[in-house]
């Protein structure tokens, strides 16, 4: 019984490892925080596997992952969970002349600008771009209302723009 | 934009969320409309950026691996409700036979013990959670109707909504949640500045009284009735949370009549 319990896990969650990861790295914006909690998240899903029916299985593990990165960042990091988006600070903290040094590089900016945003505005992106997810997995996986996902999303996307084109005026600046 | 269309509409259309016909109209609007033109080519020029950036964060071959060997080293737990048999089977273990207790029963109590702990801190992680920015109700109102039709159309089980407001208890929502693993509901009431989760699941165990707890500063009350096991959190006094629990077992009972 146990261990066909444990077959039918890695056939059907295990495969949703990356995503699981992924979405913890982008809520935390650190790879090795999100490791302990995907590590927490799979082995919480492992337990409650039996309240797990039917449906879809990597919304209902991303619920998961989701709700431990939460519960992770109020318990350790209490004052980076705020929905505002302080566009001064952040100027402030990209514009270091080592981040302009790189900004060259497409990735590191497209990343500085992602880690200026709030953690639920980079979840919600993860979620429509990198998992392809739709508006009513999103809610689902967020447990937010279908109207609060859209708007998330259009905020999220016209902060990762500005983020961005204030990272190419800085670089701009800084050839002068 | 100052294109004056529904900033949703374009996103909608952006990631295929609009219906053929809807689609279509705003290709109309489209065609005529430079802001809104411009700023979907402004959308795809990032999420083409965000494509060929590989910002995909890839699990760790070593984190698969401590996965692999974590849910090797454990079962499944099947779950007993917070409230089964936690005295009774002590007691009718303590009449049969003293030395048995000793080798055989005290491991299961304390089973138990750690199964109550799991649970408490479940409950309060879950409470924590929803205190953060957005996320404590998912339907914002105070009329039980609309919540019992929301509730309706995302939990497959039913239970009674009233709002206490003239007992103190004011209904401000609700919301879906997951505790150890299974999806409850979660209603949120405000009595001056504490806010109360109730969270709502169905069990087989049969009614039980309720049962309370502290962690971390929180205070939990759990019980069940007709087929619905009931757990109230909140950093509020220990009375408070025993008149909500009062309030919400007589409105049961009134609904059961």
């Amino acid at each position: 019984m146990e261990a066909e319990d444990r077959a039918r896990f890695e056939q059907l969650v295990l495969p949703h490892l990356d995503a699981a990861f992924n979405l913890a790295a982008w809520i935390l914006s650190n790879r090795s925080d999100a490791e302990d909690v995907t590590q927490e998240a799979m082995l919480r899903a492992y337990r409650f596997f039996d309240g797990f029916y039917c449906g879809d299985v990597r919304a209902w593990l991303l619920q998961i992952v989701r709700n431990t990165s939460y519960t992770w960042l109020e318990k350790n990091r209490r004052m980076h969970i705020t929905d505002e988006f302080n566009e001064e600070l952040h100027t402030q903290s990209s514009a270091t002349p080592e981040s302009i040094a790189i900004a060259g590089d497409d990735r590191e900016r497209l990343r500085q600008a992602l880690e200026t945003l709030p953690p639920r505005f980079r979840e919600v992106l993860m979620l429509r771009e990198f998992e392809g997810c739709s508006y009513k997995e999103i809610a689902e996986i967020t447990s937010t209302p279908l109207g609060t996902v859209m708007s998330s999303l259009s905020r999220a996307r016209r902060q990762l723009q500005s983020a961005m084109a204030k990272h190419a005026e800085g670089e701009a600046a800084h050839e002068l | 934009m100052s294109c004056d269309l529904d900033n949703a509409l374009l996103h909608s259309y952006f990631d295929g969320e609009l219906s053929v016909i809807s689609a279509a109209e705003f290709q109309y609007h489209l065609a005529r409309c430079s802001d809104c033109i411009d700023e979907l080519a402004a959308m795809s020029s990032v999420r083409g950026s965000l494509k060929h950036a590989r910002l995909y964060e890839s699990a760790p071959a070593s984190l698969r691996l401590k996965i692999r060997v974590g849910i090797h080293s454990r079962a499944p737990q099947t779950r007993p409700s917070p409230l089964l048999g936690r005295r009774g089977l002590a007691a009718a273990a303590a009449i049969v036979l003293v030395a048995l207790i000793l080798w055989r029963v005290v491991p299961v109590v304390r089973k138990e013990e750690d199964y109550q702990a799991e649970f408490a801190a479940e409950i309060v992680d879950a409470h924590l959670r929803s205190l953060l920015p957005g996320q404590i109700t998912a339907v914002n109102s105070a009329d039980p109707a609309i919540l019992t039709a929301w509730f309706d159309s995302k939990v497959k089980f039913a239970f009674p909504v009233r709002n206490f407001a003239s007992n103190g208890f004011a209904l401000q929502g609700g919301r879906v949640d997951i505790v150890q693993g299974r999806t409850v509901a979660a209603l949120v009431y405000r009595s001056r500045d504490q806010v109360f989760n109730v969270f709502i699941w169905r069990t087989r165990e049969s009614d039980d009284s309720a049962h309370a707890g502290e962690r971390q500063g929180y205070q939990w009350i759990d019980w069940r009735k007709d087929r619905l096991e009931f757990c109230a959190v909140s950093d509020a006094a220990p009375s408070d949370l025993q008149t909500l629990q009062r309030l919400l077992t007589l409105s049961s009972s009134i609904t059961a009549e």
